[in-house]
């Protein structure tokens, strides 16, 4: 086997869970060759100057996944749902959004009818009007059973810049509840467990707007593929701070720790729906808590760790038995094993 | 969860960590103690435990990743495998990214190879009876954990008639890994961390002769913070007190003494213990677990004929070494330079438990 | 290797078993094991279960770990 540094020839799996790999593709196929400063920023949504007081908010995401249907939502409601998100954690009001579907010849209709009808219920519940899109059919065998995308525009309601810039030693790291939910529930239907786990797949606008108005926000982001550690580990990168992150904080159910026990999983690692990562102003963390518990999603709210001055540029944690270990960033996927 | 998270209680495991540190202290020299199961790898680093012991216990990672420890060979004649037209290959996901000479099971997917991650060998004994028409092989890999688990699918497909399901087995046996390791003059080790689930298997016999010729301290030890913290401490007092070696149990609540006799049986029905290629070991005598020929019609190495490409090993890279303990990650010029968990040179950096992935993503040293 | 976690059974049906632990439930194969009860905690590994957990031993330990965690707490 000679091999010395060498790029992959093919796309794998790797390159779309949301870690290492994906950030080296992303960079070299989409950031060298676009390059502006808009897109440089890599936020989760782009901010565009639209007029002297007023930003417009604008993102895009493709939804893949498999299977279509899982407990606690479907593809049509993360196609809403993922993306208004994206808005709403940099601050912005969701407002529309384009649908396009990508279907494989021989899709059943009724599958299609059931997904639509809940890309209408999960907009009418975030506000946000379906106002574009488009339709393509493939042969059968060019894409599984179907693809969507959607594209979404927001507005900002105020004149803050949410920034890792304005991340300071001493700030809180919050979430708004437990984690792992949506990554196990559909993996429980792929590996067959029989579990009563949810997607916690939701829109998080309505809660983000409070935490706004409390103030103190410094930085959001969505812990989707990869997990919280990902995002935590995206925030420290090169930055002249580090993160301490507590196990014992993190809340998480006994069913979604037991399933990832029983596949050897992180929790840290697996994709969330319907969570937000902020990190707040120490002195009003624990008021930014109570409003937070007062929303439906933000009911187990948590301060699972804090901004500290050693340590730069990584991400540590404390485990449940006081040890500590270095997180790192995702790799590939992450997959079930034996050993 | 009962059972598991009263293990994780962090009181009781400083107390248990200010013993051992205490016992150490006077101790001159240190006291390495090496694990020899891909779990333990796993679960030491997660629970962080080694930050709260006392720097003179060295912790050392054995050829316990049943991934790392299988050769170029075998994950060539998988790769060959998955380049049938008629074929579909089931796996664990451990398998998945591991380099052979040339590829991996993760590329040859990419490149339209039919291969399916399962939870169980059962799975792959479903998938053969969904898809009749395909040669299901099912990559048979770990200790004696799971090899009673492929033992007793392989009864199961002889007993339903199921005749397009094959294993390729790779499954090997630890205590001649822990035997070779012992005959190294190359590696000090004070103490055994013994394998826990494989011990389950086994019990604690097979140990008492490796215990009595090497005269090395050995302690069956569970996975949870407690266990590992309790078993450390079993083994740190035989040796800082100069006791007699022994083989101890510390992980009482799962392994008997004598094993699990109906495991060991199945694993007698359906495998001959034949000698066996490790990678980093070399080949070891009856270290390794061969079809049984009159269950050959499942032996994939028996039914299945394609043509392997040469075996190539890279010659810079020293997972052999380092999966014996004999060298650190860092030692290796390959490590987080050329060799990373997103472009992996050898097994030991594909495997969540592989010690250089342990390494990087922990330690970072 | 062999990761595994203990669950309990709470159905038989033949030499198949229905384990459970925190409300997640899987089908598993009881063929490594003789003389399992509803309700015995067993040890799962890859969908079999390899062992039965010795709850008296567990207990023993258990019990210990909890007067010195009361210790601690005193």
């Amino acid at each position: 086997m000679k091999k010395k540094q060498r790029e992959e020839d093919k796309i794998l799996l790797s390159h779309g869970s949301g870690g290492k790999a994906m950030s080296s593709l992303i960079k070299k196929m989409v950031v060298e060759k676009f390059n502006n400063y808009i897109l440089n920023e890599l936020n989760d949504s782009a901010l565009l100057p639209a007029s002297k007081d007023k930003k417009i908010c604008f993102t895009t995401d493709s939804y893949v996944v498999q299977p279509i249907f899982f407990p606690g939502g479907d593809i049509g409601t993360l196609a809403v749902n993922g993306t208004i998100n994206d808005l709403a954690v940099m601050g912005a009001k969701p407002l529309y959004l384009s649908c396009s579907f990508i279907i494989e010849e021989g899709l059943e209709m009724n599958i299609l009818d059931r997904i639509t009808n809940s890309i209408k219920t999960a907009s009418k519940k975030a506000n946000v009007e379906i106002v574009t899109g488009d339709t393509k059919v493939v042969e059968k065998g060019n894409a599984d059973k179907i693809f969507i995308n959607t594209a979404g525009v927001g507005v900002m309601q105020k004149d803050f810049l949410l920034s890792k810039k304005k991340i300071q030693v001493g700030d809180k790291i919050i979430i708004n509840g437990e984690i792992g939910a949506h990554g196990l529930a559909v993996m429980s239907k792929r590996e067959n467990f029989k579990t009563d786990i949810k997607s916690d797949c939701a829109p998080l606008w309505s809660l983000i707007e409070q935490m706004l108005s409390v103030g103190g926000v410094k930085f959001m982001r969505d812990p989707t593929r990869g997990g919280v550690a990902t995002v935590l580990c995206e925030i420290a990168a090169n930055a002249d701070f580090g993160i301490q992150l507590h196990e014992t904080d993190l809340p998480i159910h006994d069913n979604v720790l037991s399933f990832s026990e029983i596949l050897g999983l992180d929790p840290l690692y697996v994709a969330n729906e319907g969570k937000v990562i902020a990190v707040v102003d120490k002195d009003i963390a624990s008021v930014m808590l109570k409003q937070m518990k007062k929303d439906p999603l933000g009911k187990e709210a948590s301060i699972i760790g804090e901004i500290t001055k050693k340590n730069t540029g990584r991400v540590i944690l404390e485990t449940v038995i006081g040890g500590t270990r270095i997180i790192d960033r995702l790799t590939g996927n992450q997959l079930p094993r034996i050993c | 969860m009962k059972y598991i998270t009263e293990y994780r209680n962090k009181n009781v495991s400083h107390k248990i960590a200010d013993v051992i540190n205490t016992l150490v202290k006077g101790y001159k020299g240190k006291i390495a103690l090496m694990e020899v199961c891909g779990t333990h790898t796993h679960s030491i680093f997660r629970s962080g435990i080694m930050s709260l012991l006392s720097d003179k216990i060295e912790h050392l990672s054995g050829p316990g990743c049943p991934v790392c420890v299988t050769p170029n060979e075998y994950i060539d004649m998988a790769i060959a495998y998955s380049r049938l037209p008629d074929t579909i290959i089931a796996t664990f996901g451990d398998m998945i990214k591991v380099p052979g000479s040339t590829s991996s099971l993760e590329k040859e997917k990419a490149s339209g190879g039919k291969v399916k991650i399962v939870y169980s060998p059962l799975e792959s004994l479903k998938i053969a009876k969904k898809n009749p028409e395909k040669k299901v092989i099912f990559l048979g890999v770990g200790f004696e954990t799971t090899a009673p688990l492929v033992a007793s699918t392989i009864l199961s497909a002889a007993e339903e008639k199921i005749n397009n399901f094959f294993v390729l087995s790779g499954h090997k046996l630890i205590p001649p890994a822990m035997t070779a390791l012992l005959e190294s003059k190359e590696i000090n080790i004070d103490g055994f961390i013994c394998p826990g689930h494989v011990s389950a298997i086994i019990g604690e016999k097979p140990y008492y002769p490796i215990v009595e010729k090497y005269g090395i301290p050995s302690v069956i030890i569970g996975f949870e913070p407690l266990d590992l913290l309790e078993g450390i401490e079993m083994l740190i007092n035989q040796i800082t007190k100069n006791k007699e070696p022994s083989v101890e149990n510390q992980y009482k609540r799962v392994v008997r003494r004598e094993g699990n006799e109906q495991a060991l049986s199945l694993l007698d029905k359906v495998f001959d213990i034949t000698d066996s290629t490790w990678r980093g070991l070399g080949n070891l005598t009856k270290s390794g677990l061969t079809i049984k020929n009159i269950y050959s019609k499942f032996d994939a190495k028996k039914q299945i004929n394609c043509k392997i490409e040469k075996t190539k090993e890279n010659p810079v890279c020293i997972c052999g070494e380092v999966l014996c303990g004999i060298k650190k990650p860092f030692e290796c010029k390959l490590f987080s330079k050329t060799c990373t968990p997103e472009n992996p040179i050898g097994p030991c950096m594909v495997s969540s438990e592989g010690t250089c992935s342990a390494y990087y993503k922990f330690k970072k040293e | 290797m062999c990761l595994a976690v203990p669950m309990k059974l709470v159905k038989i049906e033949g030499n198949k078993g229905l384990v459970e632990l925190s409300g997640v439930k899987k089908e598993i194969s009881l063929t490594l094991l003789k003389d399992v009860e509803i309700g015995d905690y067993l040890i799962i590994h890859a969908g079999f279960a390899i062992e039965k957990l010795n709850e008296k031993e567990a207990k023993k330990t258990l019990e210990i770990w909890e007067e010195i965690a009361n210790l601690q707490k005193q």
